[in-house]
């Protein structure tokens, strides 16, 4: 494959025609900790190119709800299916569906023994096995794109909070996932440092990448959301695109919850 | 001129056989510490696993090989099992048997806490990049840990190197041994062999463990930059 290549499929914005199919659903997902309830009967569809933003008051489940689509918590029940096929078998080769989702957690999680670059091609040649000519292409596109190319030979606690959370998106989009999970991941970050990282994501969400992000930056998910998830005690509370929820609020909790944030 | 006991040192073939023991001591410490590294890897990640029969198991081979003194476990290996099983080991691999395993229990305990003493961030985000449990412990876990092992391992070493000098209690002449025949044959003709004989051996000691901790000073400074 050729340099332009792989460039244009790393910056191509996808078709529009794929938008609006299905291809993350949850239906009944019920997630206990030894007893005690942490969801307790989420449904949620979120379609291609889709980007969902799930809000809530910490403790509710939000965070909880994103491991489970990626297999690090067990569920108890309820069934989660990507593109169609069910992820909740006793089968389901999770080494397989985390190539094709994406995750950046909250703290910052880079290999701290590895310089930015190696901890980018670690997915792809050891566990995609590409080609490493091919991998370093991609990486080299992606770090351009987030402005970390002078980077790539630093190692994680040479950079900064935002450049950290920013090399650790590359990570997971060098792997070319079908959605991306985003953990309240300008959380830890010094407030200048929040700016750089939800441009990136913005940036993201123009390409039209799925995205899941659980965040408390509130004009970000106004800006960045199709659709907004709120959460509270482990259940979906309300389920509407970002103009309704942030103006009238259809339930007491959310309009407690967005009172919040006012002054 | 009145004698100086360090002409013992120079004596016949007295330096020759004191170097002879030195390899002796030298050859079976490094066989076992080497051993030991090696096993005391996939050891210490057994200890870390959830399963909780697989934890008791490892506990217990631990603590054994703690309470009971390396020299019951020589005496064990080497008179129980040729008297009980007919099984009859050398001296020397009996030796290196033992201090494989009192070794492979230790290094698997300081290996044990450099893993569990990394953070739970780690595993997860190598799990979801869609890495193997092999390929996680391969690339990420265990080039952690050997960070923080080598202190400790170095400690091992050192340790295991002069615990050897317990073999000459199966019948091994070692380093040791040696000296103390030195300072027997000579000990009416120079009275004061001793001092030298010991003072040597000390230095032979000193020779063999400083170049394994100024290898852990470098590594300690390398990983540091």
């Amino acid at each position: 494959m050729t340099d332009t290549m792989i460039l244009d499929r790393l910056n191509a914005v996808k078709p529009a025609e794929e938008r609006g199919a299905p291809l993350l659903e949850i239906s009944h997902l019920r997630k206990e900790y030894d007893g005690v309830p942490a969801l307790r009967d989420i449904s949620l569809r979120i379609d291609k190119q889709e980007v969902v933003v799930v809000l809530g008051p910490s403790g509710c489940g939000k965070s909880t709800l994103l491991r489970c689509m990626n297999g690090l918590e067990r569920i108890q029940a309820g069934e989660i299916l990507l593109d169609g096929g069910v992820l909740t078998t006793e089968k389901t080769d999770w080494r397989l569906i985390r190539q094709k989702i994406g995750m950046v957690f909250q703290s910052y999680e880079l290999f701290p023994h590895m310089t930015v670059l190696e901890n980018i091609l670690l997915g792809p040649l050891k566990v995609q096995k590409r080609k490493r000519k091919e991998a370093e292409t991609a990486a080299r596109v992606l770090l351009e794109r987030v402005g970390l190319y002078e980077k790539r030979t630093a190692f994680p606690r040479q950079l900064s909070g935002g450049q950290k959370q920013r090399a650790a998106i590359i990570r997971a989009l060098v792997m070319e996932p079908e959605i991306m999970l985003f953990d309240e991941i300008t959380a830890a970050l010094d407030p200048e440092m929040v700016r750089e990282v939800l441009d990136v994501m913005l940036e993201l969400a123009r390409s039209r990448m799925t995205m899941v992000i659980v965040t408390h930056e509130m004009q970000f998910a106004k800006a960045a959301a199709d659709r907004i998830v709120f959460m509270d005690e482990g259940e979906v509370v309300e389920d509407s695109p970002p103009g309704d929820f942030f103006v009238k609020p259809k339930t007491e909790r959310a309009r407690r919850f967005l009172n919040i944030f006012q002054f | 001129m009145r004698d100086l006991g360090i002409r013992v040192l120079i004596e016949g073939v007295n330096l020759q056989r004191l170097l002879l023991g030195l390899a002796v001591t030298a050859r079976i410490a490094f066989i076992a510490v080497a051993f030991s590294m090696v096993l005391g890897v996939p050891f210490g990640i057994l200890m870390t696993r959830r399963n909780a029969a697989l934890r008791f198991l490892c506990r217990f081979y631990l603590e054994a090989m703690r309470i009971i003194p390396v020299l019951v476990w020589l005496f064990i290996f080497y008179f129980g099992l040729a008297r009980n099983f007919h099984i009859n080991l050398s001296a020397a691999a009996a030796a290196v048997l033992v201090f494989t395993l009192w070794g492979t229990a230790e290094m698997g305990d300081i290996v044990r806490g450099a893993v569990t003493s990394l953070h739970r961030h780690q595993y997860e985000s190598a799990h979801a990049l869609g890495l193997s449990e092999v390929q996680l412990y391969l690339y990420v876990i265990i080039p952690q840990a050997a960070r923080r092992l080598v202190p400790g391992a170095i400690n091992l070493t050192t340790r295991m190197i002069k615990t050897t000098s317990l073999v000459v209690l199966i019948g091994i002449v070692e380093m040791l041994k040696v000296g103390q025949q030195i300072i027997e044959s000579n000990f009416l003709k120079s009275p004061t062999a001793a001092f030298w004989v010991y003072g040597l051996i000390f230095f032979l000691y000193f020779i063999l463990c400083m170049p394994v901790s100024r290898l852990s000073k470098r590594l300690e400074r390398r990983w540091q930059s």
